[in-house]
């Protein structure tokens, strides 16, 4: 058993929370996203936060910092859109391996100045924006955006180049087509018969709405069935819904994962002006349902939520359990 | 332990609390032949309300299968499994994809978002490809369906079924770490009360195998499919109906806990009558010796709810009319000549029989074919009890005089100058006359000229011709502009093998302005067609299929702008460059010509591909699951028993006689050419193979191929070894087929030329495998089945001049004069270089590990003009023989 894997039985784990929400408090402009890297780039940067890494390291490695200050035991690297088919709408592909590389060594970087207690850098690995098993045309069901082969191809890029920057997990979140995902854990298999060397692999899903289905209409017990082929650290849910409405889904999990649980929720719905703004107090709160049912093993933050989220979900998980994995 | 799961959008658990697991089998085209005709004509929104037909039924799997060899497998399974994900109705299911491809599976794993089953796997080609697989199935995150099949077989023993499954097991859990709970084992379900003794103890077996699995193999399903046990009892609902009960009933008690079964086979096990539970328990548990005895003897008296089998008599208990009908629907000669007897004293003149009831019963014969009830071996019987009736009648009709039947219209039938096969048109002939229209018969090799006299002197109505290779494609052009110059008008029926709608459409409509040419794609449409014709519509349906023709045309001729040739000299530039060395080039243990004089035929039973033989009669699917088709599966058990008697006859009887000549020799190759060498020192070249080259514009790493390229070049110094072999079964044949017609016995007549074919075919492959392991011996450690013979796995290829790796059939002389064939196996080729008998094959040996079948495809003119003038021929004089490869 790992070191991980040891911890994850003695006490609840700490995730981190946003990275778009925290990048927002800082006024970027085009500039920011390209200096030194792409300032001939053809196409408008400004939102490819990715790029972050290269061009304002600084910025990310203080977001991190925040974090791993507020108590988060496992910050996840600034990759979300990391893959050749996300970075396509920017013409950046090229970019991919240097995006993932540097991501992840500054993440450790970082991670290296914490020495209290171990600390853990989970290479972030999203969904793309294409979806494999439902076609973007309402008039021919059978066509597809993206296929199983281009999707391992892209995802492989991004793993090995995370793995080469030297995170210590790799986390396959925001799932909304469980097709991609199988992709992802198919290119991660892959990778790791290559390179004869092996990661923590979590997995975390997304529960579109109160129907208790994935984007691509799988239920949350169907979505684990059809990952659980692989030996994975954890499998969860995050964004999407706020703590409260993610409570029965991660119930199912409870009942039903031979792994550990993560969850990492939304702070609250977004308001009329699509911000979050539950506030850590009341987010807090919520957690704490579910902590006392003793249903995660792993819990953090998504959408909306900062330092102070994370260091108000610490301060309550500390008092309980983690849940017992099988 | 943990238990399997699976899920489509919803999840579904398989555990020792939940019943049978039923998996829905309709969306399987080797299955259903209704799936298989939305699949091929593309009607995929029918294809899916199958699909959702199989759910509402309560299927908890969805068994997705497009294995058929006229469709594109993989295409189609992707395309149905991205459609079906589209409906939630059906796509809450777990899906199992079903292919002996495993291209196919593949594919099919890169759709399904949910944890699917793959179905199947096996140790068949060996551990290293079994683990391959399954390590990629885990990967993909899919259960795996794993066949009681190994290197040697399929298990047929209780032994060998434990061991190939413990052999798997170990496999799949111990070195590719596959959880034990995704391991579904199929360990072989087959018939019982066959009538073979070795059969008695199958289900048994079967179930001893699940018990054992089950109590030893942790974490294991078992499934299977269970109509398989009835198989003996086709025909019999009822029975099998029962027997799939019991089956189940004991299956599950030993811990079989999914499978294939069709709901509307089944009956309550609790409800089936004591005494027939009786006898099906004694048959499916073995219980009693004379079981099966037993049952067959029950069966007869449940029947009655059944179909009515052959040996029931009660179809006599009728008016003589009425039996005459009845035998000719079923085919029943037994009692023609007593009946018509009978009849004739019934009417007048003799010849009202024939108009009367014996018509009335073959148009009845014509209805039941035409609206597919009955099919092409039981049409032909009934052609054979029609004629034998006739027959019987034609010395009274002499006799009274004036008598004359009157026919619907008269039909010319004729194979083209050049060629010998004539199984097709004795067919269509046949189904034509059942249908009442007089067939003037002119055989094989017929000539133009003579075909256009016979149609003048008959005053035809119609002209069919026939032809089997691809030289009679120009006869039929031929013939077709004679019979403009001759004035006919008469419409043209165009059929065979390598015949088609674009040709006839392209080449010969063109040249008959007078009349109009029809392509007729097999004998079940040639009744439409001549009816059409010939009746009130006529002027309707030939506009039909001039419009249809035009449309052919315009399309061909936008294809070939499409069409894109590299030239000749790319496509050398872009020849296969393969390794020779040591390791790829075995010199052969004999060098020189081999004969092989009349071989033992019980040989060569099981090297028989049956799957063709059913194509003849226009049955299509694969063998052995034809024989269990819901459509075509008692008409193809009924030929296929014919066909099993008559074969009985051939071997005991010596009705064919089978010779051949193999011979290996040293060779070069020089550019496209392969040079053949008299001895090893090469001095001398016996004969110059000139080979053709692809030259359709390939993708990057795909060669332009040629057969030269499998053959070490001579610049290379290194010697290599070519074969040719020339092999025949169709001795004997003509005299017997004589005797059969003579008799009026088409059907027999039929079945034996299209037996005659299979027994050349499976000779051509033993004498292959006798080629690998023995005479040359490159291959002598090979182990394969038949089913990966016909699959073509063996190392090493065998090209037929005329078949797509070398359409020339040029090179037939020079491989003839090779192996001094005329004389060593007594085959001739006629002047468009058809073999003398039919049943003959020839071809060339190649032996390299990477040598391997291709098409040609269409090539340039310039490359023709190439060939000839290597071969030192004239363009003007051979140029006819590329017609058909050429791209024009």
């Amino acid at each position: 058993m790992g070191q991980l894997e040891k911890l994850l039985r003695e006490r609840i784990l700490l995730l981190d929370g946003a990275m778009g929400t925290m990048i927002q408090r800082y006024p970027l402009d085009e500039f920011d996203f390209r200096e030194g890297h792409f300032e001939k780039h053809h196409k408008s940067l400004k939102g490819n936060n990715d790029l972050l890494s290269l061009t304002r390291p600084e910025i990310i490695k203080e977001i991190h910092r925040q974090y791993f200050s507020a108590g988060a035991d496992i910050i996840e690297t600034n990759t979300f859109s990391g893959t050749s088919i996300a970075q396509a709408d920017y013409d950046l592909e090229s970019a991919v391996y240097d995006i993932n590389y540097q991501s992840a060594k500054i993440a450790k970087e970082v991670a290296k100045e914490f020495t209290d207690k171990p600390r853990f850098v989970a290479g972030s690995i999203g969904p793309t924006n294409r979806t494999a098993s439902i076609s973007p045309d309402v008039n021919d069901p059978g066509f597809r955006g993206v296929s199983f082969d281009e999707l391992v191809l892209a995802y492989s890029e991004q793993i090995n180049a995370l793995m080469d920057g030297g995170v210590d997990i790799l986390l396959v979140e925001t799932v909304f087509d469980t097709l991609n995902a199988k992709a992802a854990l198919y290119a991660i298999d892959e990778v790791f018969e290559v390179r004869g060397e092996k990661l923590p692999i979590m997995v975390s899903g997304t529960i579109t709405d109160q129907s208790g289905r994935t984007l691509t209409g799988q239920t949350t017990e169907a979505f684990l069935i059809s990952l659980s082929h692989m030996p994975l650290l954890s499998i969860g849910l995050n964004c999407a819904l706020g703590a409260s409405l993610m409570r029965p889904y991660l119930q199912i999990l409870n009942d039903k994962a031979p792994f550990a649980i993560s969850a990492h929720p939304n702070a609250g719905l977004p308001n009329e002006f699509g911000a979050y703004d539950e506030s850590p107090e009341l987010m807090g709160e919520q957690i704490e349902v579910f902590l006392q049912e003793g249903l995660v093993n792993i819990i953090g933050g998504c959408c909306g939520t900062t330092p102070d989220h994370i260091a108000e979900i610490a301060r309550i998980a500390i008092k309980y359990k983690p849940r017992i994995i099988e | 332990m943990k238990m399997l799961k699976l899920s489509g959008l919803e999840a579904m658990s398989v555990s020792s609390e939940t019943n049978f697991i039923n998996i829905g089998e309709r969306t399987n085209v080797t299955g259903s032949k209704a799936f298989l005709r939305m699949i091929n004509e593309g009607d995929f929104d029918a294809a899916i309300a199958v699909a959702k037909e199989q759910v509402d039924g309560g299927a908890q799997i969805l068994d997705v299968n497009m294995d058929e060899g006229m469709i594109d497998g993989k295409a189609a399974m992707v395309k149905f499994l991205n459609l079906i994900a589209s409906e939630p109705d059906i796509a809450r299911i777990p899906v199992m994809i079903d292919s002996s491809k495993w291209e196919i599976i593949e594919a099919g794993l890169k759709c399904i978002q949910g944890k699917g089953v793959v179905n199947s796997i096996s140790l068949k080609e060996g551990e290293e490809v079994f683990i391959a697989q399954a390590k990629k199935i885990r990967r993909y995150g899919a259960a795996v369906v794993v066949m009681a099949f190994d290197e040697l077989g399929q298990a047929d023993s209780y032994e060998r079924r434990i061991q190939i499954c413990q052999r798997s097991y170990s496999i799949l859990v111990d070195v590719v770490k596959f959880p034990p709970e995704d391991i579904i084992f199929d360990p072989n379900i087959f018939p019982v009360a066959t009538g073979m003794e070795e059969h008695n103890n199958n289900s048994v077996d079967f179930f001893r195998a699940t018990k054992w699995i089950k109590e030893n193999l942790p974490g294991a399903s078992v499934s299977g499919g269970v109509s398989n046990v009835s198989f003996s009892f086709r025909g019999n609902n009822m029975m099998r109906e029962a027997m799939h009960s019991v089956f189940l009933y004991h299956a599950i008690q030993h811990g079989m806990n999914m499978g294939i079964v069709n709901p509307s086979m089944l009956t309550v096990y609790s409800e089936i009558d004591k005494n027939l539970l009786e006898h099906v328990e004694d048959v499916i548990l073995n219980r009693r010796s004379d079981a099966t005895e037993r049952l067959l003897e029950l069966a007869e008296t449940v029947k009655g709810k059944g179909k009515t089998q052959e040996k029931d008599l009660s179809w006599r208990n009728t008016t003589v009319q009425n039996r005459l009908a009845i035998a000719l629907v079923k085919g029943i000669v037994e009692f023609i000549d007593e009946d018509v007897e009978e009849c004739r004293h019934l009417y007048k003149r003799p010849i009202e029989v024939i108009e009367g009831p014996l018509m009335d019963g073959m148009n009845e014969v014509g209805d039941l074919f035409g609206s597919g009830k009955m099919f092409l071996p039981q049409v032909v019987k009934s052609a054979r009890v029609m004629k034998k009736a006739v027959a019987y009648l034609l010395p009274f009709i002499e006799k009274e005089k004036g008598g004359k039947k009157s026919y619907s219209g008269k039909i010319i039938m004729a194979t083209v100058k050049g060629d010998v096969h004539d199984i097709g048109k004795n067919i269509v002939g046949v189904v034509l006359a059942c249908n009442n229209y007089e067939i003037i018969d002119l055989g094989v090799m017929v000539a133009p000229e003579k075909i256009i006299q016979a149609a003048i002197d008959e005053k035809a109505d119609i002209v069919g011709l026939s032809g089997l290779i691809t030289p009679s494609l120009d006869e039929m052009v031929l013939l077709a502009k004679e019979m403009e110059r001759a004035g006919l008008s008469v419409p043209l029926l165009i059929g065979g093998a390598t015949t088609s709608k674009v040709h006839t459409a392209v080449k010969i409509d063109q040249h008959y302005k007078t009349g109009q040419a029809i392509h007729v794609i097999d004998a079940s449409r040639a009744v439409t067609v001549v009816e059409s014709l010939l009746g009130q519509k006529k002027e309707t349906f030939v506009k039909g299929i001039q419009d249809e023709y035009q449309t052919t045309r315009e399309h061909h001729a936008r294809h070939l702008e499409q069409k894109n040739l590299v030239s000749i000299e790319k496509a050398r530039e872009n020849a296969l460059r393969l390794n020779f060395d040591s390791g790829e080039i075995i010199r052969p243990l004999k060098l020189g010509k081999t004969l092989i004089e009349s071989i033992d035929l019980n040989l060569l039973l099981s090297y028989i591909d049956w799957t063709p033989f059913f194509r003849t009669w226009e049955l299509h699917g694969k063998y052995p699951a034809i024989l269990n088709d819901e459509v075509v599966g008692v008409a193809a058990s009924s030929l296929f028993k014919d066909a099993e008697e008559i074969l009985q006859k051939i071997i005991k009887e010596d009705w064919l006689q089978t010779k051949a000549v193999v011979g290996l020799f040293p060779a070069n190759s020089v550019g496209d050419d392969i040079e053949i060498y008299k001895d090893e020192q090469r001095s001398e070249v016996i004969y110059t193979q000139r080979t053709l080259r692809q030259e359709a514009k390939k993708a990057t790493g795909q060669a332009n191929l040629a057969l030269a390229d499998f053959i070490a070049p001579k610049s290379s110094g290194i010697i290599d070894y070519i074969g040719g072999f020339v092999v025949t079964s169709g001795h004997g044949v003509d005299e017997k087929v004589a005797i059969f017609e003579q008799n009026n016995d088409d059907y027999n007549a039929i079945l034996l030329k299209s037996l005659a074919d299979r027994l050349a075919e499976a000779f051509t492959e033993y004498l292959h495998e006798m080629v690998r392991k023995e005479i040359w011996s490159y291959a002598n450690g090979e182990i394969l089945s038949n089913e990966q013979l016909i699959q073509e796995k063996y190392q090493g290829i065998r090209p037929a001049p005329g078949y797509p790796a070398c359409p020339d059939h040029i090179e037939k002389i020079g491989l003839f004069e090779l192996l001094d064939a005329e004389k060593n196996t007594g085959v001739f080729l006629t002047e468009n270089l058809a073999m003398l008998p039919a049943s003959s094959v020839s071809g060339w040996y190649f032996a390299h590990p990477q040598a391997k079948y291709f098409g040609l495809g269409k090539i340039s003119q310039r490359q023709v003009i190439d060939l000839i003038k290597r071969r030192g021929g004239d363009y003007e004089i051979d140029k006819k023989w590329y017609n058909s490869i050429v791209l024009d």
